[in-house]
């Protein structure tokens, strides 16, 4: 009797098991097959692409690599989108990580008069989107002279609440107060203290808060587009929008070659450092 | 912890001023290029200011009242908010419901999955990688894709649907009101449930076990112990993430901006979001800056509220009825005393 209790319960775990992956792998494929009908269609010709559906790739990618690099030269060359998207990405990035270690470390570490009124604006201000003050900060931006220019996309990333919420929730956790303390016996002035004592203790979180802004950056498509109006300075979400226009119309090929090149990028540095993003993910969701 | 809070008080006292040259960077790069544009949109939107196309000049800016938000609120045909406006905030809305609900219960559904402790799923780290990547991906790649994708006659779902026999004809997706949505709703879906289900996994994990196993023992079954124990632990957790998301929905461009045939959310204006309809009024045609700082304005209002109502649904109302109890005990005690 107990026995055969026993049997049935494994069976249903076995079968809750079997079921609850077969959902999973399904999920995986989901994720997947869009991206793999790209690089099978980047492999094949525009004709082939136009006259059938396939899932194995052919041997043109090559031929369709070469004609995207002709038909993003004849304006600005591929590459020349690929440099203006990591020079900006670079900047925000070191400036994001950099200053919302140092806002963090000021409202964490010192007791002064609205420390808490500060922490609790930068709470607040985390809700208000960019988008609501469009208007306003394009207007102003022609105003001073940075309309089509790099600095609007770069300075505004040293303040970055969500930034610094991370680098404080960290900061509580792993930065022992009493370091701090003997380092001023010894005579430490307090940035130096910042920069050579606390910012070396917080490397796992600011090296988890890089990869996070660079991608935030990288994909960046709104600022941009509102911004830039010269073609030398168009960022890669914006080639790829081009993608969609007449010059490319005409050749498939082309196009989902040149998906796979935006795409590439981010697939290897996902892969390598997919283990800290989603670690990532789960430490900056737990809030409370 | 609050012990260690106490000491550094007292060590830290005297340095107290460096906090506030740590804290002014961010402080006035915010007020530059957040502050300052927040203010500037909201005083845009009381003036008359667009661009005479036939002239070539710009008219205004000019104080003119409530003129803007009048035609943002009442339609030409005089209803209330029969406009593009309210029009493109609907679109928005409805796309991101679409998106939200499924996503919220996969997510849940994974996030129980992946903490059961009984049916262990051993293969979850690469099922989390996986369904979380397409999150990372530019949405702007991922919308001229699936505009690819989606292509008639001749994109792939249509050859495969018509190969396969079951379609007679290749079916116009993007020139259909529901379709569009429901594949701009996709792709959301698509790019976020893996992160909401990291999040709430995170969440379920942060739940001591031992109220699992208290649970457990007491014969509760599982649906028992996702009802009473699980949601309303979570409940924190889940309101960030409704919070988060609906902010974030709010601000839907990129997909719908680069999916859509036109760019301008076809077909006839139904997937229009409302960061879409801004930037349009702004910067096409008469670009109207006064009547899209009106809009902004709304946009943020609705922000506002959206995050105040969730706030209040998602309120723990035990913590705050213990709380009373707590007073109200307190005050007996002090009473009796």
């Amino acid at each position: 009797m107990n026995n055969n209790k026993d049997g049935g319960l494994h069976a249903r775990i076995l079968g809750a098991q079997i079921f609850r992956n077969a959902v999973c792998i399904f999920l995986c494929i989901l994720s997947l097959i869009p991206f793999w009908i790209m690089i099978v269609n980047a492999t094949r010709t525009s004709v082939a692409i136009q006259s059938s559906f396939s899932m194995i790739p052919s041997t043109h990618f090559s031929e369709n690599w070469q004609n995207l690099l002709y038909q993003a030269a004849q304006n600005v060359s591929l590459w020349k989108y690929m440099g203006n998207s990591l020079f900006i990405a670079v900047g925000s990035t070191a400036l994001a990580v950099y200053f919302s270690t140092m806002t963090a470390y000021g409202v964490t570490v010192y007791k002064f008069k609205g420390s808490n009124f500060a922490w609790a604006f930068i709470m607040a201000i985390m809700m208000i989107p960019v988008q609501v003050s469009t208007i306003g900060f394009f207007r102003f931006m022609y105003k001073v002279g940075w309309g089509n220019s790099y600095w609007p996309l770069i300075v505004p990333a040293i303040a970055s609440p969500s930034t610094v919420f991370f680098m404080r929730q960290y900061m509580i956790s792993a930065l022992p107060l009493e370091i701090l303390d003997s380092a001023r016996i010894d005579g430490s002035n307090e940035f130096r203290t910042f920069n050579t004592i606390a910012v070396p203790l917080m490397k796992p979180a600011i090296a988890t808060q890089c990869i996070f802004a660079f991608i935030a950056s990288w994909n960046n498509f709104y600022t941009p587009s509102m911004l830039l109006t010269s073609q030398a300075k168009f960022t890669l979400p914006m080639f790829v929008q081009q993608m969609r226009g007449e010059r490319f119309r005409s050749d498939h090929g082309i196009i989902y070659a040149g998906l796979v090149v935006t795409i590439m990028p981010l697939f290897i540095v996902y892969f390598i450092l997919s283990k800290y993003i989603i670690a990532g993910v789960a430490l900056g969701g737990v809030k409370e | 912890m609050a012990k260690s809070n106490t000491t550094t008080k007292h060590k830290t006292v005297e340095y107290g001023r460096y906090g506030y040259y740590f804290i002014a960077p961010f402080f006035i790069v915010f007020a530059i290029f957040q502050l300052w544009p927040l203010i500037y949109t909201m005083g845009l939107a009381f003036c008359e200011n667009y661009y005479d196309t036939m002239w070539n000049q710009e008219i205004g800016p000019t104080f003119n009242g409530l003129a803007n938000f009048g035609t943002i609120f009442k339609g030409s045909d005089g209803t209330l908010f029969n406009t593009y406006t309210f029009n493109a905030l609907f679109n928005t809305l409805i796309m991101w419901l679409m998106n939200f609900i499924p996503q919220i219960l996969l997510a849940l559904l994974l996030a129980v999955w992946f903490t059961d402790t009984r049916v262990k799923i051993k293969a979850q780290g690469a099922y989390k990688v996986l369904v979380f990547m397409p999150n990372i991906i530019t949405a702007a790649t991922i919308s001229v894709l699936f505009y690819k994708l989606f292509d008639f006659p001749n994109g792939p779902v249509n050859q495969f649907f018509v190969n396969a026999g079951l379609w007679d004809q290749p079916f116009r997706f993007l020139m259909t009101k529901w379709a569009t949505r429901g594949i701009i709703s996709f792709i959301n879906f698509w790019m976020w449930y893996g992160n909401t289900m990291i999040v709430l996994t995170a969440g379920v994990l942060g739940i001591s076990p031992s109220l699992f196993e208290a649970a457990r023992v007491d014969g509760a079954s599982s649906w028992q112990i996702f009802k009473s124990v699980t949601l309303p632990l979570l409940r924190p957790i889940l309101l960030f993430t409704l919070v988060n998301s609906a902010i974030g929905g709010l601000q839907m461009y990129d997909i719908p901006k680069l999916l859509t045939t036109s760019g301008y959310g076809d077909p006839d204006y139904t997937t229009r979001t409302i960061t879409m309809y801004i930037r349009e009024l702004a910067f096409t045609g008469a670009r109207q800056t006064g009547k899209a700082a009106a809009a902004s304005l709304v946009l943020f209002v609705v922000t506002l509220i959206f995050s105040l109502i969730l706030f209040y649904i998602m309120r723990d109302k035990d913590a705050i009825a213990e709380k009373k109890a707590i007073k109200q005990a307190e005050k007996a005690r002090k009473g009796g005393l």
